[in-house]
Order: structure tokens, then sequence, then C-alpha cells
């Protein structure tokens, strides 16, 4: 009896916490562009808000796409490596990394934007699809370093050892052996990376300046710059911003709870 | 991000691998191991490194829209710092900041804090509803932006409708078109996106605190509050300084979420250090400012950094 009053409690909890998504999917389905009409239920939902936010934002969507999945095989190559050294191997150098990486999570993104800005104008990766997918992997390469060292932690050395024995190198014990066994923190990371990539403002907003790259985030964005006409567009952008978000709670939870206490935050 | 590194620094994670004997075989495959480190050492100092020391030199310089052109930025020593500490905007936007951080991380804290020990009861569905609350901090940030600002929009907006429709309030309340009451707001978007990344870490510590703790307790007539103040308290507090580090580390340098409200105004109300960084590189191209302030940003951060550490480095030796 008082076990269900908790879940009670509990479901009126996420309901108010989650309110506001549920009036982003509700004010997507009104048929009016004005929210002053919109009721609390979708009576008469319409998908017109879609069709003018696939035709307007299809493309920044599908140029998100890119660039997350990018972010996600750059990340993961770079850093998967990265963790394993620090995880199996003992230097003092190990404790060195690690304190870099905890010192990299204070650097305000607005510093690193103000750098890549100006190296980029040089460099020609300024409106550029790999120009952002490498600013993105500021985010996605440490958390996966994090994510993976504190998985391979937990591997036997004498998992490798027994590989070695049969004569195999350093490199070929860690594709043969290692990675099959670190898949599921490997989906974690990757799915993390996508998430921070695919989430993406600030390096949108300023390593792009003519609209030729234009990531789902800026779209919206540049929606709420002007008086806003049709709050439907804007939030059937929102609700489809929001799919991989939603994807990932309900199909991968295991995952992300994973994610959420090994790495943490964004 | 950090929360793990922090995490272990004070618990020590996994069994440690047996040290190898160092053989004539090994020297050689120093080099391999190099080669594992190499591509994440590199692009950690091409995204960190690199926009650090880029952002110092570009602060004693007359970085602008010219350099851009000429490729020359004269050494003005600390002139880009005088500018911008003052400016008439400084002194609000320090203001602001302080607000929106403290303001920010005291509710989130609060609350996540309260929803953690509630979930830390066993009830049915209890798990589910507790991951189905993360979606807030999944949200891609403009997203959440883009929602608050249709719900909290001065004439059309659910809030103000709900408000009205019960008579709480007699007029609308500007909530985004106030300098008055527009930081307030934000503030509140925020406490929302954060709720879920505090409740989330102060419920792994909840559960890492062995029941035998409470059941020693009950004997000792501690239940209820005295449970919390003796026990729980007590044994979260490491955990509860994690958080909330990396909640003012995070905070700290918040931009999506007040660019997509309000874009800091009205009249600069909700302008933030971060803000202002953001405007003098990429709206008025003076790069040179923008670096000083996102540099005194990271020096504000360092600060509570150190500060955190010596008082967890303290705890450890007691």
């Amino acid at each position: 009896m008082r076990r269900t009053a908790y879940t009670v409690i509990g479901v009126l909890i996420l309901c108010v916490m989650l309110f506001p998504v549920y009036w982003m999917l509700n004010a997507s389905l009104q048929p009016s562009g004005n929210t002053l009409t919109a009721g609390f239920l979708p009576l008469h939902p319409t998908f017109a808000g879609y069709k003018r936010a696939l035709d307007e934002q299809g493309g920044n969507l599908v140029t998100s796409l890119i660039i997350a999945a990018g972010t996600v095989v750059l990340s993961l190559a770079i850093a998967t490596p990265c963790a394993y050294a620090l995880s199996q191997f003992r230097s003092r150098w190990v404790s060195i990394g690690l304190l870099a990486i905890l010192i990299s999570q204070m650097i305000p993104g607005i510093v690193i934007a103000n750098a890549l800005y100006t190296a980029y104008e040089r460099l020609g990766l300024l409106n550029s699809i790999p120009g952002l997918i490498v600013a993105n992997c500021s985010s996605g390469i440490p958390f996966a370093i994090l994510i993976l060292r504190s998985f391979m932690m937990s591997l036997p050395p004498s998992l490798v050892e027994a590989a070695r024995v049969d004569g195999a190198g350093l490199f070929r014990a860690f594709v043969a052996i290692v990675l099959p066994i670190s898949k599921n923190s490997l989906i974690t990371a990757g799915l993390f990376s996508f998430l921070f990539s695919w989430s993406d403002f600030l390096f949108a907003l300023t390593l792009t300046t003519k609209g030729r790259v234009r990531p789902v985030t800026l779209g919206i964005y540049q929606y709420l710059g002007t008086q806003v006409q049709n709050w439907n567009a804007v939030m059937a952008t929102a609700v489809l911003s929001a799919i991989p978000a939603i994807v990932l709670l309900v199909a991968a939870q295991k995952y992300i709870a994973a994610g959420a206490i090994g790495g943490a935050v964004k | 991000m950090a929360a793990s590194t922090l995490m272990q620094g004070t618990k020590v994670a996994g069994p440690k691998p047996a040290r190898r004997p160092r053989g004539r075989r090994h020297r050689g495959e120093d080099l391999t191991k190099l080669l594992f480190v190499l591509p994440a050492a590199i692009a950690m100092i091409a995204l960190f490194g690199y926009p650090v020391v880029k952002n110092l030199l570009m602060s004693l310089q007359d970085y602008g829209l010219r350099t851009f052109f000429t490729g020359v930025a004269p050494w003005v020593g600390l002139k880009n710092y005088s500018a911008v500490v003052t400016d008439k905007l400084f002194s609000d936007a320090m203001l602001n900041t302080a607000l929106f951080t403290i303001g920010s991380i005291a509710f989130q804290f609060v609350i996540g804090l309260g929803l953690a020990l509630f979930f830390r009861q066993r009830f049915p569905l209890g798990g589910l509803l507790r991951s189905l609350l993360l979606l807030p901090w999944l949200l891609p940030l403009i997203v959440s932006s883009a929602t608050w600002r249709s719900i909290l929009e001065q004439d059309s907006g659910i809030l103000n409708r709900s408000l009205l429709g019960l008579h709480i309030i007699n007029d609308p309340v500007p909530w985004l078109n106030s300098p008055s009451v527009a930081l307030i707001a934000v503030i509140g978007v925020n406490i929302w996106i954060g709720i879920p990344f505090n409740v989330t870490l102060l419920y792994s510590g909840l559960t890492e605190i062995p029941d035998e703790l409470y059941e020693a307790g009950q004997l000792d007539g501690a239940t209820g509050w005295r449970a919390f103040w003796y026990i729980t308290w007590p044994n979260l507090r490491a955990v509860a300084g994690v958080v909330l580090m990396l909640g003012v580390v995070y905070t700290i340098k918040v931009l999506d979420i007040i660019l997509g409200l309000t874009g800091g105004g009205p009249a600069n109300a909700t302008q933030t250090l971060a803000t202002q960084s953001y405007e003098k590189s990429f709206v008025d191209f003076k790069f040179g400012q923008g670096a000083a302030l996102s540099n005194i940003l990271i020096a504000i951060s360092f600060v509570f950094a150190i500060f955190y550490l010596r008082s967890t480095r303290r705890a450890v030796d007691e």
C-alpha cells in the first residue's frame, strides 16, 4: 500500500519534470502557428509543422547526422587505444594524463571556439563538416577515454598475457581480445559522443559563417532569432532533434546508466 | 565528464595490473605503447592545450577583424583586460554570473538530493521512473531553450495562461521580456536542466552507503532526520563535493541556454561572462577582449577546482 503511494508520487514527479517535453510534442501537433489557442491536448493534430520542419530543416538534420557520426568514429578511434593504455600500462604518465583530462573539463567551449576560429580561418576549415567534427571531438574524446578506461580497469592482465604468449604483438592482442570484450563500453562511449555532437550549438554557431554547413541546432536558433511566427514548425524541429536522446533513453537504457555514472555530464 | 576521474581519485577502481618484468623485449614495446597514447595526446594538445595558449596570447594582443586581413596583431599588454574590466557591463555580467551559478546550483542540488532520497526507497517502477527523469539532461540545450521559450511567452505561453486561468496572477508576467524577471526565468530553466544530473550522481552515492549503517543507526534511535544528519549526509559528502564542484565548473560557462532564451537581454539583464566573451569575439570581432574575458572565466573555475581538490585531499588524509 505504502509502496503504491510512492509509485504514484514518483509518476507525479515525472509528469511535472517532463511537462516541457510533453508540451513540445503537443505544440508541434497544434494546427495554428500560434500557441495562443493551443489546448492541453492536440485534439486536432496536424503534421503541417513537421512538413515545414522537414522542408526547411531536413538538410540540416542530415548535416547534423553526418557530423555526429563522424565525431563518433574519430573520437572512438583516438580514445580507445589511449583508454587501454591508461588502464593497463604502469607509468607515472597515467596520472598526469588523467589530470590533463580533468583540467580540460574546465576549459569553456568559447575558449576552444576562439582559438579554432582563427586557426580554421587560415586552414580553410570554417564552414566545413570536417572542421565541426574535429571541434566536437573536444567533448567526445575525453569522455570516451574516461568511460572506456573505467571499464578496461576491470580487465584481467592475464587475458592479454595469454595472447602474448601465443606470439601476438601488443597491437594485435588489443584488436583481437580487448576490443571485442569492450563492446558494451564502446557502445556507451559512442552513443554519448553522438549525443554531444548532435547537441552541439556553440561550435555550430561560431565556426560556421555562411550557412552552407548548418547543423539543426543552429537551424532552431535561427528560428528563434526573430519573433517566432510558427511555433508548430519550431517545436516539430525540436521534437525531431530530440529523437536521438529519446531513442537512447528508451532503447539503450542500460548503456545510459553506465555512461551517466561512469563518465557523467556534459 | 570529470566525475569519474574525481571519483576514481577518491577510491581505487578495479584490480591493478601486475607489474611486468622489464626485459629487452619490452624496450621495443615502449614504442608500441607510445603509439597507443600518441593520437589522443596530439588531439588533447590540439583541442585544449593550443586553445588555452592561443587565448592567453590573444588576450595580450589587439586581435580584431583587421588581423584577418593583415595578419598583424600588435601586442598591447594588459589593455584588453583593463578594457573588459572597466566596461560598464562587466560588473553586471559578474553579478549575473554569480547569481546564475549560485542560484542554479543551490536549487539543482537541493531538489536533486530530495529526489535522490525519494528514489532510494524501493517501490514498483522506481528504476524506470528514475531513468525517464534523465530526459531533460539528454536533450540538446537549444531544444530545451526553444521549448521553454514557447512555454514562457508573455501573451500566448502556457505558463501565463495557466497562472491567469487559476487566478494566481492578474496580468501576464513578462518572463523573458522584463529585466527584473528574465534572470530568474533563465535560472529556473537551468535548474530544470540540471536536476537529472544531480539526482543521478547523488543517487549512485546513496546506493553506496551500506544498509548495515542504517540498521545499526536504528538500534541507536537514529531514524528519519537523525538518520539523514548522522548517517546519510556524512557518507554522501564526498559525492556531494564532486557534484557541487562539477556544477560550478559547468554552470559558469553555460552559453546555449542564455543565448536561446534571451540572447543576453533584455537590456543586458542576462549577460554573463560567457555570453559577454562570445559577443566580444564573434559579434564585435574583438577576439583579444573575448579571450581576456574567457581567461577570467577559466581562472574562476580553477579557483573552485583547487579549493575542492584541497578539501578532498584533507578529507582523505584524515
